[in-house]
């Protein structure tokens, strides 16, 4: 019993963990780029980027099976390139996660950087400064307080994935079932021991990530 | 030789169309608020694009909608005081001035900074930031992080608006003192005639987006070339004018 809790606990961070800096990476990129460049489909790329903000996480988790399954738009591809699906792998947890997380960081991370003063930047550049070199010394550590806000409720989202996760990742015991997953299976199978236990603890646990996600800002900013 | 501008840009209804042409000397664009002046400089640096025109530094073109070459801000080599000033809050002193020695290798900006901290006098002051300095002691940081790498051109958009006047009067005298050691254009925007007049090799004015005179301040004050630039640099109206718009004066 202690085993498969510590698993599951165990794959929750993972899977947060991974899917969060990915949200870093990609997230704050496509912020950057929202908030700073123009392009035709500019709000399109914006909306579908924030759906899986408003859209029930089944659906979310529906379109990735669509895209994704081994008959999906791109799995297809790689199902026939490589023979490997990431359906019911916990990879597609983090798929899964990543999607749902990302549209915090990138309205967020956009209203941030969109709010650094326009003559700061203009500054750099007329002193020789590369967009990129400008991107990373004056623009990211002026928008910092909206990315670690990102960055936290990313994390915390991902921590709390559940539906999306279901239809993607299953929730095969030893393999794919994070905690949330875990508890579900626990209450619905009657087992109000075990889910009490796990209730508890992953609420210390995520109240701990926030206190120390508060802390570290803190000293930062 | 020089900086030679002749652009020509429509922007939300107000159309730029302007022509003139200076050597090493410090050129005062003076006019009234919206007259297009900050609009120059902005597509100077290569912040903005003219509609047709071009603009050339010497044998240098940085724009020419003839060829279509258009040079970015970063190729331009522009020293830009901003009218905000535009230092970055979240550097010291310091470090702002060393970010403007871009493209100098690491000895030469340590001590080309040395230099500079001494030359602008802002010696202890290098390890604060820009929220916890005075309104001179920015203008200074801000003129040291633009000149810092030699530019070939310096643009200084109303750089002293924000000061009370004895300090501006002093920043100006600090202006005309280091000014001699970079022999290069520099353009001033002001619309404060008595900052043009006393700022100026050459001013050239500003009038609804085109340029209504240029010359020594002596020729533009003495010979003003139409009624509307006689309106603009006649001090003594202008002097009753500015009394008469104090808040203290309505009350009379």
């Amino acid at each position: 019993m202690d085993n498969s809790l510590f698993f599951s606990l165990k794959l929750s961070v993972q899977v947060a963990a991974i899917a969060t800096l990915f949200v870093i990476i990609i997230g704050l990129s496509a912020a950057y780029i929202l908030a700073r460049k123009n392009f035709p489909g500019k709000e399109l790329l914006d909306i579908l980027l924030t759906l899986p903000l408003v859209l029930p996480p089944t659906v979310t988790g529906y379109y990735l099976i669509v895209l994704f399954g081994r008959n999906g738009l791109l799995g297809r591809h790689l199902y026939d390139w490589t023979g490997w699906s990431i359906m019911f792998t916990w990879y597609a947890a983090v798929l899964a996660s990543f999607v749902v997380a990302l549209p915090l960081m990138v309205k967020i991370a956009r209203a941030a950087i969109e709010s650094v003063d326009e003559n700061l930047i203009r500054a750099s550049y007329t002193i020789g400064h590369s967009e990129y070199w400008t991107a990373l010394k004056v623009i990211l550590p002026l928008a910092r307080k909206g990315i670690i806000a990102g960055t936290i409720l990313s994390f915390a989202r991902a921590m709390g994935e559940f539906g999306a996760t279901l239809m993607v990742a299953g929730n095969i015991p030893g393999r794919t079932n994070t905690m949330p997953l875990a508890i579900y299976s626990a209450a619905a199978s009657g087992d109000r021991t075990q889910a009490t236990i796990m209730v508890i603890v992953f609420t210390l646990i995520c109240g701990l990530f926030l206190y120390a996600a508060n802390k570290l800002s803190r000293r930062i900013l | 030789m020089g900086l030679r501008v002749k652009i020509k840009k429509v922007v939300n209804g107000f159309s730029l169309d302007a022509e003139w042409e200076i050597g090493n000397e410090l050129a005062v664009l003076f006019g009234r608020s919206g007259a297009g002046k900050t609009l120059t400089l902005q597509m100077i640096a290569g912040l903005l694009s003219p509609d047709q025109g071009f603009i050339h530094l010497d044998e240098r073109s940085f724009f020419d909608s003839s060829s279509g070459r258009n040079l970015p801000p970063q190729e331009r080599s522009c020293g830009y005081v901003f009218q905000d000033l535009a230092l970055f809050p979240h550097m010291t002193i310091r470090e702002n001035i060393l970010y403007g020695a871009h493209g100098l290798s690491k000895i030469e900006r340590e001590q080309q900074a040395g230099n500079m901290i001494e030359k602008f006098r802002i010696a202890g002051l290098e390890k604060k930031y820009p929220s916890e300095i005075s309104g001179g002691q920015k203008q200074r940081v801000a003129l040291a992080r633009a000149l810092i790498r030699k530019p070939d051109v310096l643009l200084l958009d109303e750089p002293f608006s924000a000061l009370d006047n004895p300090l501006r009067a002093e920043m100006q005298y600090f202006l005309k003192q280091i000014r001699w050691e970079f022999p290069i254009p520099i353009v001033f925007v002001t619309h404060d005639v008595l900052e043009a007049y006393a700022m100026a090799d050459k001013i050239i004015i500003y009038a609804n987006g085109s340029v209504a005179q240029a010359g020594t301040p002596k020729e533009v004050f003495t010979n003003p070339a139409s009624k509307e630039v006689e309106q603009l640099v006649n001090t003594r109206d202008r002097l009753i004018q500015s009394v008469e718009s104090l808040p203290c004066m309505s009350k009379f």
